[in-house]
Formats: structure tokens, C-alpha cells, sequence
């Protein structure tokens, strides 16, 4: 009951953020507020095979550059007026790129997960960042579209009822869109599925002697995931209005995994936090240095060892 | 004889030169309590891992309910009714009992690709949970495993591998580690359940041994040397010079 009180006022203040930052003539502030909306999206996606299947993925950013190439790919054959291969007309309609990103994500991260989800351990985190950077490599390579020097996107998408080029209505989307996805994720989690999820982090032999065929479920927990950081991915895309592979490259991965552990590995508002934690340290940090990260280093280790629980870990003792 | 539930035949496990499993053979009747009794080392241990399919056999053939397993992952033979307990306690440890049985319960009751609804609260999983644990006699139902004591967590591990419903139940010695009262109502409690199911005993405590089987194999270096009722185990003196008389000792 008092958690659902905090969640609302919670809400309540980030969808008045934009007000609130125009009243105080920083408009800048909800650029970076959506951005980071989108991380948390990732992070959130990421926290349900790392933090609730006990998965460690070291490659999902590649959904995230996957959901944003694909805005950015049908955008530019909607410029082109050129289908793609000759059959697939591009377009700007949100409400078509949003699902197909999404969609596309999904099958490269259930083709993904199940040949990583045969190993475990050392395996499975090296061999998912190999696929990442395979398709990080693949995308270097495909000048048609910008090749390392990325595709821009001119115009946001299209969406009914909506302005994405007022960067309040984006905003205002990305965060119905967290909210959707968080309130999704939270049901998993209680869900039977989720049961299954949380009794194979904890121990898989245990699971399969009750008689759990335990690939399937992470399977499917895996695929979950990589259309989640899809989305996201999709929305940054549109935020940006610019993609390149650096959005899928393994620090990008490495970035949404400390915004996991930093904001609370396994807890719902957990990565969101982590990400707002993340950014707003960039920002601060990054006007002071160039090289910020250098930071970041000895806070994430502070993290791990004073404060296990991350960020939320903190709240919950106090 | 009836048809046994279980029949294994011709069975052999290798770890590099030490033969763990030697041409095993060993038979399991229906509604049958079989004790499995060895020293330390004997193969006891490989032997269960290989009926429930952990442990892949180098030769031989295990048939349960008149079907070759052999090749059978293993959630695929404990939807078949083949379940186990560990040695070594293997639960949930941040769960509590009742979630752990419940999970168990879930997992008997058909697929888990269920997303939305809450299973914490499903009364079609939580009752059957807590009847399975006043079977087993665990009060302390909404503690977490962690809290538990080593007994309360050699009881649970009986529930949840009774939340299976086995129609053969291989125990790992599930009194390892028991004071003696703990003993004792373990000893009554697989009392009861005895003759509604095969089970298969591995167990160190002779009393308990000599109390509940109805016939006992007796494994050394992974060959079986004896089978038989239990009075004549106790009197085979190739028995006792290999083994029994070792844990007199
Ligand atoms: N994975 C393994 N690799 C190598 N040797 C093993 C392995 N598992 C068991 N062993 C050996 O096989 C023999 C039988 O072990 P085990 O089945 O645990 O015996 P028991 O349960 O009867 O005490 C022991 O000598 C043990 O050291
Ligand atoms: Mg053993």
C-alpha cells in the first residue's frame, strides 16, 4: 500500500517533469530525461534474464542498436520511396516501426538465445557479446546505410494524436511506454512463468528435477528481453533522429548491465533508476571531464561492495 | 512377478579409470520399498543421477514402466513419474518452504508459459503445497529455506519430490545428517507412504534400512553383490565382510 502510494507520486512528478522544466527555463532537462526513460526500458529488459533468470547477457545492446536500425532502415527507404529487397515499403508510421522493431528483435534474440542459452557461466557472457559484435561488425560494413558513419533520420515518426517533434510528447510517450512495459514486466515476474524464472537463477538443477525442461522457459525469457531492449531501442532511434552501430557496440551493453546492478539487480524501478543514475553522472561528470567513465569505475565498485543491493537495496534498509 | 517399474539393466558409468557403475542390474517391483546399501564411494550416488538422467551411462538400459529412458532428458522422466530427493539439499534457498513446494506443485500441473496471472497467490498451487507439508510434517511453512534447519530441509526435500507424484521415488540418503529423533519420524513418515508408490532407498542408517525395505541391494566398487530380503542380507556373509561388518567398526 505504501509502495503503491510512493509509485504514484513517483509518476505524478515524472509526468509533470516537462512543466516543471519549461517553468524553470531548462528545457534541456527533458531531452535528458526521455533518454533516459529509453535506458531504463533497456536496462528494465535486460533485468528480467539477468536479475530475475540469473542470465548475464553481455550482448543486449544488440537489440537496442536491432530496434533502433530498424526506424532508422524504414525511414530510409520511406525517403527513398524504395522497398526494401524490392518488397517491403518503408515507412515513418510509428505505429507500424514501434511493433516491427520490436518484432525484429525478438527473432534475432530467439535465434541468438538459443544457441548462447546452450552454455552457462564464462560461456554464455562471451558468447552473447560475440554475437553482438558480429552484428555491431554487420553493420559497419553496410554502407547503404551508413555504414560506421550511422543514418540519420530527418523527420521523427508519424504517430496520430501526437507531435514527436515537440520534445514533450515524446517524452510524454516514452514514459506511457516504460510504464507499459514495467507494468508487463511485473506481472512476468509474479506470474507462474516468473516462478520458474526465479526458481532457475536459483538453482536449474533443482528446477529440472521437478521436472522444469528449464531451456524453453530461458528461452523465452531471453526472447522477452531482446524485444523489450527493442523498443527501446526504437524509441531512441526516434529521440536521436540518428542511428549508428555504436548503439549496439559492447560498451553500450556494458552500460545497460551497470545500470542494472547499480540501480538494483532483480527489483522493478531498480535499472530505471540505475539509468537515471548513469546519465545524470555522465552529465555532471562529462561537463567537468572528457573522461568521465574513468569515474565510474570506482563508484560501480563501491556499488558491489557497500551496497550490494544497488541503489534501491539503499532505500529498502532505509 | 508383475511387470517391475523399473528394470535396469547391463548399467556402466566410467569417470576416466574408476569404474563408479559396473554391470549393474537391478530390478524395482510395484509398490516395493528397495534399499540400496553401500559404503562411501560405492557408485550409490552416480547410480541415481543415472536414473534420473543427470548422468549420461557409457553402456546398458533403464527401462521405467516398460519404456527405454535412457535417452530421456530429465524433466522428461520426472513427468513420467520419476523423482528424487538430493544427498546434498537442493531448494530454492530464498524462497520459502511453501513457495518451494508450491513451485513443485506448479510444475506437475501442466506448462509454466503462463505470464500474467499471480502464482503467489493460486490456491490451486498453495493448497496442494500445504497439504504435502503436513504430509511430511513441516510446520514452518513461511520461513525461508535459508532459516531452516538441516532436518526441516531434508523433510522439504521429501515434499517437494513427493510434489511430483512419483510412481518411483529414488530418496538420496535422505536421513544423512539427522539427529536421532529426526530419524526416527523420517523413518515413520516414508512408513506411510510406503506400498503407494516404488521406492527406491539409498540409506546409511541400518535401522532405518532394516526397518522400511522389503528388499536391499548391496553395492561395492558399483557391482551389485547381493539381492535380496532383507533377512537374508543381514545373514549373507559376503555381505557383512564387505560392508556391514566395515560399519560396525
Ligand atoms: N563427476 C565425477 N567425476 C569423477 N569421479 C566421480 C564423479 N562423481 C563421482 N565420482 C566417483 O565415483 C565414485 C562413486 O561416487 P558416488 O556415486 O558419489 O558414491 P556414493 O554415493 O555411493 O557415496 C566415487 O569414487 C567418486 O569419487
Ligand atoms: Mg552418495
Amino acid at each position: 500500500m505504501r509502495n503503491a502510494v510512493w509509485l504514484g507520486i513517483l509518476l505524478a512528478a515524472a509526468v509533470a517533469l516537462p512543466w516543471a522544466a519549461e517553468a524553470a527555463g531548462q528545457p534541456a532537462t527533458i531531452g535528458l530525461a526521455t533518454r533516459i526513460l529509453c535506458l531504463g526500458i533497456a536496462a528494465a529488459s535486460l533485468n528480467l534474464i539477468l536479475g530475475h533468470g540469473g542470465m548475464v547477457s553481455f550482448g543486449h545492446a544488440a537489440y537496442y542498436g536491432l530496434g533502433a536500425y530498424t526506424v532508422g532502415i524504414l525511414w530510409e527507404h520511406f525517403r527513398l520511396g524504395e522497398p526494401l529487397w524490392g518488397l517491403i515499403p518503408g515507412t515513418n508510421q510509428l505505429l507500424i516501426t514501434l511493433p516491427v522493431s520490436v518484432l525484429v528483435s525478438g527473432v534475432v534474440a530467439a535465434a541468438i538465445g538459443a544457441l548462447s542459452l546452450r552454455t552457462t557461466g564464462v560461456q554464455f557472457i562471451m558468447i552473447t557479446l560475440a554475437f553482438a559484435q558480429m552484428l555491431f561488425f554487420l553493420f559497419v560494413g553496410l554502407k547503404a546505410y551508413g555504414g560506421d558513419d550511422g543514418l540519420l533520420i530527418r523527420r521523427r515518426n508519424i504517430v496520430p494524436g501526437l507531435d514527436l517533434r515537440e520534445q514533450d510528447q515524446l517524452y510524454w510517450l516514452c514514459l506511457g511506454l516504460l510504464v507499459a512495459w514495467l507494468t508487463l514486466q511485473w506481472r512476468i515476474v509474479g506470474s507462474r512463468f516468473g516462478r520458474v524464472l526465479e526458481g532457475i537463477r536459483q538453482n536449474e538443477r533443482r528446477m529440472a528435477a521437478i521436472g522444469i525442461a528449464t531451456y524453453r522457459y530461458k528461452l523465452a525469457a531471453f526472447t522477452i528481453a531482446g524485444m523489450g531492449c527493442g523498443l527501446a531501442g526504437a524509441l531512441t532511434a526516434n529521440y536521436l533522429r540518428f542511428v549508428s552501430p555504436d548503439l549496439m557496440a559492447w560498451q553500450k551493453s556494458g552500460e545497460i548491465m551497470v545500470m542494472v546492478i547499480l540501480g538494483g539487480v532483480g527489483t522493478l524501478l531498480g535499472p530505471v533508476i540505475g539509468a537515471a543514475a548513469l546519465v545524470g553522472l555522465e552529465y555532471a561528470l562529462g561537463g567537468v571531464t572528457e573522461h568521465w567513465q574513468f569515474f565510474l569505475g570506482p563508484i560501480l565498485l563501491a556499488v558491489v561492495l557497500f551496497a550490494p543491493g544497488g541503489i534501491m537495496g539503499l532505500f529498502r534498509r532505509g | 512377478m508383475a511387470e517391475p517399474v523399473l528394470r535396469v539393466q547391463g548399467l556402466v558409468k566410467r569417470f576416466g579409470g574408476l569404474t563408479a557403475t559396473d554391470d549393474f542390474a537391478l530390478d524395482v517391483q510395484p509398490g516395493e520399498l528397495h534399499a540400496l546399501i553401500g559404503p562411501n564411494g560405492a557408485g550409490k550416488t552416480t547410480l541415481i543421477g543415472q536414473l534420473t538422467g543427470e548422468i549420461r551411462p557409457d553402456a546398458g538400459r533403464i527401462v521405467f514402466l516398460g519404456e527405454d529412458i535412457i535417452r530421456l532428458p530429465v524433466a522428461a522422466r520426472v513427468k513420467r513419474g520419476l523423482a528424487r530427493s538430493f544427498q546434498i539439499v537442493q531448494l530454492l534457498d530464498d524462497d520459502t518452504a511453501l513457495a518451494n513446494v508450491a513451485l513443485a506443485v506448479q510444475a506437475r500441473a501442466g506448462h509454466s508459459f503462463r505470464f500474467w496471472r499471480s502464482a503467489a497467490r493460486d490456491p490451486a498451487l498453495l493448497a496442494p503445497a500445504r497439504a504435502l507439508l503436513a504430509q511430511v510434517g513441516l510446520e514452518r511453512a513461511q520461513t525461508r529455506v535459508a532459516d531452516l534447519s538441516h532436518g526441516e530441509r531434508k523433510v522439504l526435500e521429501l515434499a517437494v519430490a513427493l510434489a511430483a507424484r512419483p510412481r518411483l521415488l529414488l530418496l538420496d540418503e535422505p536421513m544423512a545428517g539427522l539427529g536421532a529423533a529426526e530419524s526416527l519420524r523420517m523413518t515413520e513418515t516414508l512408513r506411510a507412504l510406503k506400498g503407494q508408490f516404488a521406492i527406491l532407498l539409498v540409506e546409511h542408517d541400518m535401522d532405518a534400512v532394516f526397518a522400511l525395505a522389503d528388499r536391499i541391494t548391496v553395492l561395492v566398487y558399483g557391482r551389485a553383490i547381493a539381492t535380496g530380503a532383507a533377512d537374508a542380507i543381514r545373514a549373507d556373509p559376503a555381505v557383512q565382510e564387505a560392508y556391514l561388518s566395515e560399519e560396525a567398526a
